[in-house]
C-alpha cells in the first residue's frame, strides 16, 4: 500500500492506496464522491472525466498514486458556495442532459474547453467533445449549453 | 360475423366478412389463424374490455399553465452537480462484491471446475458455481412472449440458467460458469481469475441464415435446426404470389438490418441484500421496470414471496430497451445474498456489457415490391432469418414478429403483404428490443425498397410516395384504417409531414446543386424515409392473444396531502425521459396548482402499486393517461366536498384555476381547502370517506401511431468512399406535446442512434464466435463531431383513444433515420453514374469506395 495526499474540491485527504488504484475508484470509493462516472474500460467514453491541476483528464486512465500532491476539482466541487458553474446551467437552461450518467463528465470538459477557448465555434465545441461519449443526446442540446455557457461567461467579463 | 371494418374498400370489408363459428383457432395455425388474430383485435376495438374511446383529449391543450411549455426539467438538478444516485453509486454497510466466471468459448461443454485455489484468496466470502445452482434446483431465466410455430406446434423454449452446470455446455462468449464474492471488488476479480474450469471447444454458429442450414451446429441439442419458431403474417401467400407476377415491376433487395449494441452509457449495476431479520430481499437494479423484473424473479426463477421482495430501479444512466429484460446476474445476486446474509454488489464492466447485455436487429431479409405501370405498390413479399441469440430474452421472440411484422403495412396502401419470418438460435448473446424494436426494421426494409424503386423506375422518391400514401384520417370522424398485417391505425396525415420535410429541404434547389456538383466531381445525395411505428405499448387483451405473458397497462397513484401538495406514484421509470418533469406539468394544470407543489415517485416496488415500465414508447400514452383517470377520480370527490361547503349542488360547479366556483358567482373554494376538508372532515358530506388517494389502472384501446418524415442530405467524397452527413431534417407527428422540448431531446438522441447505424455501428462476430469489436475502442458510435445540428419541425395529429391525445416520442428518431441515411448515399452514388443497389451497413468509407468501383 501507498500513502498518498490529494487536495480533492479544497480539502486535503491523505489515504493508504494499492498501486493499482485507478484515481475514478479512488474518488469513487475512498473519497464517496460518486458524481465521477464510470462507462467503459479502455478510457475511451469520459464519464470519469475531472480536473486535475486545472486541465481536464479522464480519472479512470490515471493512478490513484499519480494524483499524489495534485489539486482535483470533481463536478461536486465545480459549483462555489451554491452558485452554478454557468456551464452547470447551461446544461440545465438548454436540456443538454437526459439520463445524466455521461453528464458530470461532459460538464467538466466543457469548463476546460471554454477555459482555453471563451469563443468556440460550432465546429470548436464538437472537436473539444469529442472524447465524451453520449448515447441520450445525439450531442445537438450539449453543444447548446456550451454556447449559452460561452455567451453568459463572456457577459460576466464585460460586466466586471 | 359481419365486422364492418373500413367499408371504403368494400375488399378489406369483404376479406374478414366469412362467418366462422370455428372453434378458438389457436393463433398461429396457418393461413386461418392469420385471420383469426385479425378478427380478434377488430373484435377488441368494437367490443372494448380496455377504457372507453375518449374523445375529451382534443381539448387537452387549450388554456393550460404547464402543458404545451419547454419547462426546464426538475430532474437536472441533481445530475448537474454530481449527486445523481445510480446503482454503483450506492453502498450498503457489510456489503460484498461479485465477479463472474465466463466462459471465452461460443460453444463449449464444462468438463470440470476447480475453485480450491480460489477459496483461499485474500477477501474471498464465498464461490458459487453451476453445480450449486443447479443442486439448489431454482429454475432459469424466463421468456415473457410465446411465438409458436406456422403449424401450432409450440416455440422451442430451451431454459436459460443462472450459472452452467458441469457436463452443460455454455451457449455465447461470457456466459458465465461460476461467480466469486469478497469483500473488495478488486479481490473478487483476482480471485475469479484462479477459478480454473475445463473446456471442450464445440465450434459455433453466428449467422441467422447459416444456423439454419443443413449441418449447421446445434445451439441447444432438443431444437433441429435451430429454429425457435417460424411464423407468418398477412394476407395469404397464394394471393401475394399472384399480385408480384402480375406487377409491371418488381423491387428486390436482399439485405441485412446489421447486429447493434445499444450501449446505454452506465453498465448495468444490480446490489441483491437478504436482511435476515425481516426475511425480506432488496435488489437494487439498473433496470427500466423494476415491477417486472421483481414478478419474473420471484414468480419463474427464485420462487421467493414476492410481498417480501423490494425492487428498486434509482437513477438508471440510459437503457434503450436493453434494462427492460430480466438478467441472470440480477436474480443471482438476490439468491446468493441469502446464501451469505450480507449485500452483494455486481457492476458489470463495459466488456461484459458488449458480451452480455442484450443485442438489437440482427435480421437477413429479401424483400419484393410489386409495382403496376402507374407506380402503385400491388404487393410487398419478405422473407426474414431473425437472429434470437442462444437463450430467448423476456422480449425476445415478439420482437421480429408482431412489433415488426405488423408494420409492413407501412404509410402505403399496399393491398397485399406476406412475411414469413425464422426466428433462430445461434451461439450469440440474446435479441431483443433496441430502441424502436421491430418498427426500425420494418421502415428501413419499405423505406430502402421505395427510393430504390423510384431509381430504377426513373421515379422522383417524392412523388412515388405520395401517390401510394394512405389519404389523412382522424380516427373520429373517419375510421382508423385498417392494415393488411393486423393493426389498425389510430389517426394520420401523411402528406403534411413529407410536404413539411420537403419544404424544409428546399427540394428543387437540391437538385439542381446536385447536378451542378456532380459536374465538377462532387457527389451529393438526399435520402427520404416516411415511417410509421406502433407506440403506446399495449392492449392487454390483444397482446394477451398474440402471445404475451403480461398484460400492458400501466398504473398511477395520484395522492393529495392534506396541505394540497400532490404526490404521484408512478409505473412508468425515468431514465432520461424527464418524467418527473412531464407528468408533473399535467398535475399541476389539471388541478391548477405551481409545478413545485408536485412529487413524481418512480422506480420503487414499495411506494407504486405495480407498473409495466417504461419502453416502446409507451410512458406518457399509457402511464400518463392513467394519471389522468386518477387526476379525474380527485376532482369528482372534491367536487362533492365543495358542493357540500359551498352549499350547492354538484353540477352547478365548475373547476378551473385551482378552485370550485359555483357557475355564475364567485363563490369559490380552492383546491387546497378541499384536500383539507377531505383530511379534516368536520363539515363533510355524509357517506363520504375522508381522505383524497386514488390509484388506477389504464388498459390502452390500441397501439398509438406516430409517423414522421426524415431527410438526410449527404456529401460522399469520391476518392476515399468517405460519406458527410451535412444536413437531417426530421418532421415527427408524434400527438398532442406536453413539453416540446423534451420531445426534441428524445427525436435527437434517437436520430443519434439511426444515424449511427448506417454509419458506424454493428457487432461483429467471427465464425468462432468471438466478439471482434465488443469495447468502445473497435465498436464507433457517433461521437459530437459526427453529426451536425438536427432541423426538427413537427404536426400534429392527436391520438383519438387516449386522454391526452399523445402517441410517444422516445423512439421515432432511430424509426425513421436509418434508411434515409442509406437512401441519401445511394443517391448521391447514382448522381456520379455509380448504379449501387445496396450497401452493407454501416456505410464506411471502404465499404462505399469500392462499391463505387464495382458499379
Amino acid at each position: 500500500m501507498t500513502q498518498i495526499t490529494v487536495k480533492v474540491n479544497g480539502k486535503v485527504h491523505s489515504h493508504e492506496v494499492e498501486p493499482r488504484t485507478l484515481l475514478a475508484h479512488y474518488l469513487r470509493e475512498n473519497l464517496s464522491l460518486t458524481g465521477t462516472h464510470i462507462g467503459c474500460d479502455t478510457s475511451s467514453c469520459g464519464s470519469c472525466t475531472i480536473h486535475m491541476d486545472g486541465m481536464a483528464v479522464k480519472s479512470c486512465s490515471i493512478l490513484a498514486v499519480q494524483a499524489d500532491g495534485c489539486e482535483i476539482t470533481t463536478i461536486e466541487g465545480l459549483a462555489t458556495d451554491g452558485q452554478l458553474h454557468p456551464v452547470q446551467e447551461g446544461f440545465k437552461e438548454c436540456h443538454g442532459l437526459q439520463c445524466g450518467f455521461c453528464t458530470t463528465g461532459m460538464i467538466m470538459t466543457a469548463v476546460d474547453l471554454l477555459n482555453q477557448n471563451p469563443n468556440p465555434s460550432e465546429s470548436d465545441i464538437r472537436h473539444g467533445l469529442e472524447g465524451n461519449f453520449c448515447r441520450c443526446t445525439g450531442y445537438h442540446n450539449i453543444v447548446r449549453s456550451v454556447q449559452w455557457a460561452a455567451e453568459a461567461m463572456n457577459k460576466e467579463v464585460l460586466i466586471e | 360475423m359481419t365486422d364492418c371494418v373500413n367499408d371504403r374498400t368494400g375488399m378489406v370489408y369483404e376479406y374478414f366478412n366469412h362467418s366462422s363459428n370455428q372453434p378458438l383457432l389457436h393463433p398461429h395455425s396457418g393461413a386461418p389463424g392469420i385471420r383469426h388474430i385479425i378478427k380478434k383485435i377488430i373484435h377488441s376495438f368494437y367490443h372494448r374490455t380496455g377504457d372507453p374511446v375518449t374523445l375529451s383529449n382534443i381539448n387537452i391543450m387549450s388554456n393550460n399553465n404547464y402543458i404545451g411549455q419547454s419547462v426546464k426539467r426538475v430532474e437536472d438538478k441533481r445530475f448537474i452537480t454530481g449527486k445523481g444516485r445510480y446503482t454503483d453509486d450506492i453502498k450498503l454497510v457489510g456489503m460484498t462484491y461479485a465477479s463472474f466466471v465466463r466462459s471465452p468459448y461460443a460453444h463449449a461443454k464444462v468438463l470440470s471446475i476447480d475453485s480450491t485455489e480460489a477459496q483461499e484468496m485474500p477477501g474471498v466470502v464465498a464461490i458459487f458455481t453451476g453445480d450449486d445452482i443447479k443442486a439448489s434446483g431454482i429454475g432459469g431465466v424466463p421468456t415473457g412472449w410465446v411465438i409458436n410455430f406456422r403449424n401450432g406446434d409450440t416455440m422451442k423454449e430451451p431454459p436459460h440458467p443462472l450459472l452452467i452446470a458441469t457436463g452443460s455446455t455454455a451457449k455465447h462468449i461470457g456466459d458465465p460458469v461460476a461467480v466469486v464474492i469478497a469483500e473488495t471488488y478488486a479481490q473478487a476479480v483476482d480471485a475469479a481469475e484462479a477459478v480454473t474450469v475445463e473446456w471442450d471447444d464445440l465450434g459455433a454458429v453466428t449467422d441467422a441464415f447459416k444456423a439454419t442450414q443443413e449441418g449447421a451446429t446445434l445451439v441447444h441439442e432438443d431444437v433441429p435446426g435451430n429454429l425457435a419458431f417460424d411464423w407468418e403474417l398477412g394476407n395469404p401467400i397464394g394471393e401475394v404470389d399472384e399480385a408480384i407476377e402480375a406487377s409491371a415491376h418488381v423491387t428486390t433487395l436482399e439485405f441485412v438490418n446489421q447486429r447493434m449494441v445499444p450501449n446505454a452509457i452506465e453498465p448495468r449495476a444490480y446490489i441483491g441484500h437478504f436482511d435476515e431479520a425481516t426475511d425480506k430481499y432488496t435488489l437494487y437494479t439498473s433496470t427500466q421496470n423494476p415491477h417486472l423484473i421483481r414478478l419474473l424473479m420471484c414468480a419463474f426463477v427464485l420462487g421467493i414471496p414476492e410481498h417480501k421482495v423490494r425492487v428498486l430501479g434509482p437513477d438508471v444512466g440510459g437503457g434503450f430497451g436493453s434494462k427492460i429484460f430480466h438478467y441472470t446476474e440480477e436474480a443471482l445476486v438476490t439468491w446468493a445474498s441469502q446464501k451469505i446474509k450480507r449485500p452483494i454488489k455486481w457492476t458489470e464492466t463495459r466488456s461484459e456489457a458488449f458480451m452480455l447485455d442484450a443485442h438489437g436487429r440482427d435480421h437477413v431479409s429479401k424483400a419484393e415490391m410489386g409495382f403496376d405501370a402507374e407506380g402503385n405498390v400491388k404487393a410487398l413479399r419478405i422473407k426474414t432469418y431473425a437472429n434470437l441469440g442462444a437463450y430467448l430474452s423476456t422480449f425476445g421472440p415478439v420482437v421480429p414478429t408482431f412489433l415488426h411484422g405488423t408494420l409492413l403495412q407501412g404509410l402505403y396502401t399496399t393491398p397485399k403483404i406476406h412475411i414469413e419470418l425464422y426466428g433462430v438460435f445461434t451461439h450469440t448473446v440474446a435479441v431483443d428490443a433496441y430502441r424502436g424494436a421491430g418498427r426500425p426494421e420494418a421502415t428501413y426494409l419499405l423505406e430502402r425498397l421505395m427510393d430504390l424503386a423510384a431509381l430504377e423506375m426513373g421515379r422522383d422518391p417524392v412523388e412515388l410516395r405520395k401517390q401510394n400514401f394512405i389519404p389523412a384520417f382522424d380516427g373520429v370522424e373517419q375510421p382508423g384504417y385498417q392494415t393488411q398485417v393486423a393493426l389498425q391505425y389510430d389517426s394520420g396525415n401523411y402528406h403534411g409531414v413529407l410536404d413539411r420535410g420537403v419544404e424544409m429541404l428546399d427540394y428543387a434547389n437540391f437538385r439542381k446543386e446536385q447536378k451542378e456538383a456532380a459536374k465538377n466531381g462532387k457527389l451529393l445525395g438526399v435520402g427520404f424515409s416516411t415511417y410509421i411505428e406502433a407506440c403506446g405499448i399495449a392492449p392487454s387483451a390483444v397482446v394477451g392473444s398474440l402471445g404475451a405473458r403480461a398484460g400492458l397497462y400501466e398504473s398511477a397513484q395520484v395522492r393529495v396531502q392534506p396541505t394540497g401538495k400532490v404526490s404521484v406514484y408512478t409505473g412508468s421509470h425515468s431514465h432520461g425521459q424527464g418524467h418527473e418533469t412531464t407528468f408533473a406539468q399535467i398535475i399541476a394544470d389539471k388541478f391548477g396548482i405551481p409545478m413545485e407543489d408536485v412529487d413524481i415517485v418512480h422506480g420503487d416496488s414499495d411506494a407504486v402499486a405495480f407498473g409495466m415500465g417504461t419502453y416502446g414508447s409507451r410512458s406518457l400514452a399509457v402511464g400518463g393517461s392513467a394519471i389522468v383517470k386518477s387526476i379525474d377520480k380527485v376532482l369528482e370527490k372534491g367536487a362533492k366536498i365543495a358542493a357540500h361547503k359551498l352549499e350547492c349542488a354538484a353540477d352547478d360547479l365548475e373547476f378551473a384555476e385551482g378552485k370550485w366556483t359555483v357557475k355564475g358567482t364567485d363563490k369559490s373554494i380552492s383546491f387546497g381547502d378541499v384536500a383539507l376538508t377531505a383530511y379534516i372532515p368536520h363539515v363533510y358530506p355524509a357517506g363520504l370517506e375522508p381522505g383524497m388517494d386514488f390509484s388506477s389502472f389504464y388498459d390502452p384501446a390500441n397501439f398509438t401511431y406516430p409517423f414522421g418524415c426524415h431527410i438526410a442530405v449527404v456529401e460522399v467524397d469520391k476518392e476515399t468512399g468517405k460519406v458527410k452527413l451535412k444536413r437531417f431534417i426530421a418532421v415527427d407527428d408524434v400527438g398532442n406535446v406536453i413539453n416540446p422540448m423534451i420531445v426534441d431531446g428524445q427525436i435527437h438522441g434517437g436520430l443519434a442512434q439511426g444515424i449511427g447505424q448506417a454509419l458506424l455501428e454493428g457487432a461483429i462476430y467471427d465464425e468462432n464466435g468471438q466478439l471482434t469489436n465488443g469495447s468502445y475502442m473497435d465498436y464507433a458510435m457517433p461521437r459530437a463531431d459526427d453529426l451536425p445540428m438536427f432541423e426538427l419541425d413537427r404536426q400534429v395529429t392527436p391520438c383519438p383513444h387516449n386522454p391526452l391525445g399523445v402517441k410517444g416520442a422516445g423512439e421515432a428518431g432511430c424509426i425513421g433515420s436509418t434508411p434515409a441515411v442509406v437512401n441519401a448515399v445511394i443517391d448521391a452514388l447514382w448522381s456520379g453514374g455509380h448504379q449501387v443497389k445496396d450497401i452493407l451497413m454501416p456505410m464506411t468509407g471502404e465499404r462505399v469506395w469500392r462499391a463505387m468501383q464495382s458499379s
